[in-house]
């Protein structure tokens, strides 16, 4: 039987997804730097020691951090350099698959993909490492869709404006990110709630790739193009 | 199978943990270090670019305050000088205002009472994260600059403190943006008191758009100069010139 081949990935997807591959591991090793210098998180406009803090993070271990050992200013200047590339990539990213339609035509979550029956086939698809419909196979899954849409629509976005609100100079600017999170010490919180649900996002993501046959996947990120399996 | 996982995941995750030590190895190159650095230029840029410069940053009311608010940074200076100062009452201390100014200035507690005040509940932002909310009072920079004469070569103004770091003393400075901007003021109290030791009697900058450590305690002197060359290592600040912070310290 003949090999199937589909192009699956557009190039605009592509180099978005390997710019916001690196952002996000580098974003998130500075972060844990950072996190370090004053491990609390607390919910309102303000917080510090001798208020209530709701989370006690740990110390995170110099193999996780940027820099490889405790330095506020560097993790800082990595961070916000990376947020930079991170919030204008991702930008860029929506505003060009708006325009060649590949959140219509591959995000767009139906009535029918997320009714019960629907969604149970779906986990015992993937249970049963079934990814993709035979019928359509270029087509994202339901449970896929949904975590797409929760990443890009809600999670990415979510850390870029709690980031925003965190900075001193912005708030100013824009007040409105205050009322928006309810506090600059909320939108810390928020912020690191974000980065943990981007990071567990990640680990199944790669999961998944591994199990679905990772030269496939891996190749279709980089190539654009997909072997249907068989 | 299971072998062949084991390895696809080692080869996954070990890319990511050689990214993670590819980032210490690129920043020790300077070229890589003077990019990464511009990124505080870049913000900078963007937001003074895309929002109003004379934005005010959020004000609170009086039950939105921290009940108690902490002390960081240098807690008593700690000299035999400031000793004597704040023995007198600070009746002996001045704040002298020179630099590019046409006629340079030395104000007693008294005279900086005597300026029409700006009182102001404020969130203070500390650069490791956590925040507090107190009440500020005293004249506005821009009003001490304009009283001096402040002259338009003037570019930035440097504050020099009481409170020595490797046995020099703390120093920070502005633009002119941020010197002129209304929320800046010289406070002498805080939260309707004279400000204690720990929160830097008997002046201290409040730079409200600002992180923490810009927002110098213990003043005593205030130049206006044209350039930051020759003030440390040129830098601005005093962590900006031994740690590496960012200068311009909005985000």
């Amino acid at each position: 039987m003949a090999t199937t081949i589909i192009h699956r990935h557009r190039l605009a997807t592509r180099l978005w997804h390997w710019v916001n591959a690196v952002c996000i591991i580098i974003l998130i090793g500075s972060g844990l730097g950072i996190s370090n210098a004053h491990p609390r998180l607390y919910w309102g406009r303000f917080g510090a020691n001798f208020d209530h803090a709701w989370a006690q993070l740990p110390f995170f271990p110099a193999w996780l951090t940027i820099p490889a050992h405790y330095n506020l200013a560097i993790s800082r200047r990595w961070h916000l350099f990376f947020a930079l590339i991170f919030a204008f990539s991702l930008l860029a990213f929506m505003i060009v698959s708006l325009l060649n339609r590949h959140f219509q035509r591959d995000l767009r979550v139906r009535a029918q993909d997320v009714n019960a029956a629907h969604l149970a086939a779906d986990v015992r698809a993937h249970l049963q490492f079934r990814f993709h419909d035979p019928e359509t196979p270029g087509a994202y899954n339901a449970l896929q869709k949904l975590s797409y849409v929760a990443i890009i629509f809600i999670a990415l976005p979510l850390v870029v404006l709690t980031g925003l609100a965190m900075s001193p100079s912005m708030d100013a600017a824009w007040p409105w990110l205050l009322d928006l999170f309810g506090g600059r010490q909320s939108a810390r919180s928020l912020h690191f709630i974000a980065m943990a649900a981007i990071a567990l996002f990640t680990i199944l993501h790669l999961v998944l790739v591994l199990l679905a046959g990772w030269r496939n996947e891996l190749g279709s990120m980089i190539t654009g193009r997909w072997k249907v399996p068989e | 199978m299971t072998r062949l996982i084991d390895r696809r995941g080692a080869l996954l995750g070990g890319g990511a943990g050689m990214l993670l030590a590819g980032c210490d190895c690129v920043i020790q190159h300077s070229s890589a270090r003077a990019i990464l650095f511009k990124g505080e230029d870049i913000h900078r840029g963007l937001q003074r670019a895309l929002s109003n410069r004379d934005a005010l940053a959020p004000e609170f009311r009086p039950d939105q305050m921290s009940p108690y608010f902490r002390t960081n940074g240098t807690r008593d200076p700690g000299t035999a000088a400031y000793a004597a100062l704040r023995a007198g009452g600070f009746a002996d201390w001045r704040l002298t205002v020179d630099g590019l100014v046409a006629r340079p200035l030395r104000l007693s507690l008294r005279d900086i009472g005597a300026l029409p005040q700006r009182a102001q509940i404020t969130r203070h932002d500390c650069v490791e994260g956590w925040s507090a909310i107190g009440k500020w009072q005293g004249p506005t920079l821009g009003s001490v600059l304009r009283a001096a004469g402040v002259r338009d070569a003037a570019r930035y103004i440097v504050f020099t403190c009481a409170d020595l770091y490797g046995g020099a003393p703390y120093y920070e400075s502005l633009d002119r943006i941020d010197a002129f901007h209304p929320q800046t003021i010289l406070a002498w109290a805080m939260n309707d008191r004279f400000l204690d030791t720990g929160h830097g009697a008997p002046l201290r900058l409040r730079v409200e758009r600002h992180l923490g450590y810009k927002h110098a305690k213990y003043l005593m002197r205030v130049s206006a100069v044209a350039s930051l060359d020759g003030i440390g290592k040129g830098r601005g600040g005093y962590w900006e010139d031994n740690v590496d912070y960012d200068w311009w310290a909005g985000i």
